[in-house]
């Protein structure tokens, strides 16, 4: 029931030459005296898949959180499904309600079971009846292959059960963008897989997503483009093949021999 | 490698699992090992033994062996000369038999005494059905409005053939009862809201809250209610006048109200930030974030201070003396100064602290049947 849904909504997503799904420009954003993006210049089409990367403290993650407003940015312009942040409120609420969210660190609501987690923004945001709220949420949490945990409290579950209850929490609301501020760092190395494969089982639906993450062969997998971020700004972006086989810069040189030492 | 492991565990013969040794476990192996541990601990142990038997059966002696139950009234005066010459030996429990109806309401109309019993009741009441969750739901709002209601009448009558009894006759245990219970009912919903508005990104009303918890908390509860009593009406126009259990109860509230807003807050902040970053990405509205995400968890973590910031108010209420309402531990040491009781305080004062401790108890005994359900979700 869930991949019907999913597929029927990305079949109106996909559209060559709709209007970009992201438009950043000349954002800038200071952490107090701290200048923490400058001078960001992205367009992310509909239906694309951006993998965000860069050495921490390069500020992707505050760019990818500008983008659902959790922070703020000072100079530039953010438009995001058309509609342009600002301070109004309601511009904010009709962008949140299009943009999912997945976490580091998850953040489900653990006073809540799984299900209860799913079906809360749906009934309260989206006014959706609870029957059909749960519906949906079993429909996902299903294509997160774990729907067996629906009635589990998430402090029950492991890590990568626990984000891919996440996952499913911000597909509940139908978003037409997905983004996610390095979702495998926080888990165990077994379990990044198993989230992994659902991120790329989302990608292969044709879902807008914009990941920050360090998983290099996920960025191989599924990105069309993959942008390199250091010190604020965006250094070099391009295909993953051309990015990670043939670096213009010595920043991002350098970047990929710490990563791959890493590995 | 896990292959081996299972192997392993299929051969080897299962060992059936049989009981410890009774020297290891029970009740003997546990005196042994935590009360006659060592010489040091046994000595402390028979010292300890022997000082709480001698007492006990003190006790025992005094209040049930030697007590006087009943001493004859002649003319309306009580003779105590009986419990006079047991003193010390034996308790005078008479005074109880012969107060408790002072005691518990005061100098209520002693022929419509059936009115604030029925209030206690009433009360008690409340606070068990309030206490159940089945009932937490929109019908508490009704189930609670009507049962004040009736209190109300109740106690002040005029209606339906009732007689009208002035604020000023009513006493004891209902007043205790009273106080703290609208008290902590308007103090609690007041706590949250400053403890909000504490952590709002509106300078001026954060500012206000701070204001009100640095002042209220920096004053005793006994010059606040002063100030309710003496001060207040003076800055009122001539001839207009608030009763003066209502003024005593509005100080008690915003006093419970300043300290249960920081217990509030503390459990605000307990919470971890992607708690509030999550709700914000699902798009939910600040309320629905606070009602449906923060508070829920925010409360449940502050509990034990909560209910011991309760039992404390609830006890405190008896400092309401001191602007001469009688509550219930003014109408005991009231009922002592009549000459024939004089000197029976100690009896008095065990009712006295007997009754309060059932109240405090249960609210101890539900707050932690309360959190050990409502973090059913925190174990695995």
């Amino acid at each position: 029931m869930g991949e019907s849904v999913i597929t029927a909504q990305v079949a109106s997503a996909v559209k060559a030459d709709a209007p970009p799904a992201i438009v950043l420009e000349g954002v800038n954003k200071w952490f107090g005296a701290l200048h923490v993006l400058r001078d960001i210049n992205l367009n992310v089409a509909v239906g694309e898949r951006v993998v965000v990367c860069g050495p921490s403290g390069s500020g992707k993650s505050t760019m990818i959180r500008c983008i659902n407003r959790l922070e703020t940015h000072q100079e530039g312009r953010i438009v995001v499904d058309g509609i342009e942040l600002t301070d109004d409120l309601r511009s904010l609420d009709a962008i949140r309600r299009e943009v999912g969210m997945v976490f580091q660190s998850f953040n489900l609501f653990p006073h809540l079971t799984v299900l209860d987690n799913c079906t809360l923004a749906p009934i309260w945001v989206r006014r959706m009846p609870k029957k059909e709220a749960e519906e949906v949420a079993r429909g996902y949490l299903n294509l997160m292959r774990i729907p067996e945990q629906a009635e589990k409290y998430p402090g029950q579950l492991s890590g990568g059960q626990q984000q891919r209850v996440a996952i499913a929490r911000a597909l509940c609301m139908k978003p037409k963008i997905m983004l996610f501020d390095e979702p495998t760092s926080a888990l165990d190395p077994e379990m990044i897989k198993e989230v992994l494969d659902t991120m790329v089982l989302l990608a292969e639906m044709g879902m807008t997503m914009m990941v920050v993450t360090h998983e290099m062969g996920f960025a191989r997998q599924v990105a069309d483009r993959v942008v390199f971020m250091d010190r604020g700004e965006i250094v070099e972006q391009g295909e993953p093949e051309s990015i990670f086989t043939n670096p213009q810069t010595d920043r991002l040189k350098l970047f990929l021999s710490q990563i791959l030492r890493g590995h | 490698m896990s292959d081996i492991t299972l192997d392993a565990a299929a051969r080897a013969p299962e060992a059936a699992p049989r009981s410890a040794p009774i020297t290891a476990i029970g009740p003997i192996a546990w005196a042994r090992q935590n009360l006659f541990g060592s010489w040091w601990s046994t000595a402390v142990t028979l010292v300890l033994a022997y000082l709480i038997v001698r007492w006990t059966i003190g006790f025992v002696e005094w209040a049930f062996l030697n007590a006087i139950w009943e001493v004859p009234v002649v003319n309306g005066q009580a003779q105590t000369q009986a419990c006079r010459e047991i003193k010390g030996v034996g308790a005078c429990w008479a005074v109880i038999t012969e107060k408790h109806r002072f005691i518990l309401f005061g100098t209520y109309p002693f022929e419509q005494h059936w009115r604030p019993a029925l209030v206690c009741l009433l009360f008690v009441g409340l606070y068990v059905v309030s206490a159940m969750r089945r009932f937490w739901t929109w019908h508490l709002v009704p189930i609670w409005a009507v049962t004040l209601t009736v209190i109300g009448v109740l106690m002040w009558g005029g209606v339906f053939g009732l007689p009208y009894v002035p604020q000023e006759r009513w006493g004891g245990l209902p007043i205790t009862l009273i106080l703290s219970t609208f008290g902590l009912a308007m103090a609690f919903p007041l706590a949250i809201l400053v403890a909000l508005g504490r952590r709002s990104k509106l300078p001026a009303i954060k500012m206000l809250c701070v204001l009100y918890v640095e002042l209220i908390r920096g004053v005793p509860l006994i010059s606040l209610l002063f100030m309710a009593s003496v001060m207040f009406p003076l800055f009122l126009p001539e001839g207009m006048n608030i009763d003066k259990l209502l003024r005593a109860q509005i100080a008690i509230t915003l006093f419970a109200g300043a300290y249960l807003a920081e217990v509030v807050r503390a459990g605000l902040q307990a919470l971890p930030r992607g708690q509030y970053e999550a709700a914000d990405a699902i798009g939910l509205s600040y309320w629905q974030k606070t009602g449906l995400i923060i508070l829920p968890q925010a409360l449940r973590l502050v509990i034990p201070p909560l209910v011991n910031t309760f039992i404390g108010f609830f006890k405190d209420t008896s400092l309401v003396l001191i602007i001469g309402i009688f509550d219930l531990l003014t109408a005991g040491k009231t009922a002592i100064v009549e000459p024939a009781w004089q000197g029976f305080g100690i009896e008095v004062y065990v009712t006295i602290g007997v009754i309060y401790f059932v109240f405090c108890f249960a609210m101890s005994k539900y707050s932690q049947d309360l959190e050990r359900d409502l973090n059913r979700h925190r174990r695995r």
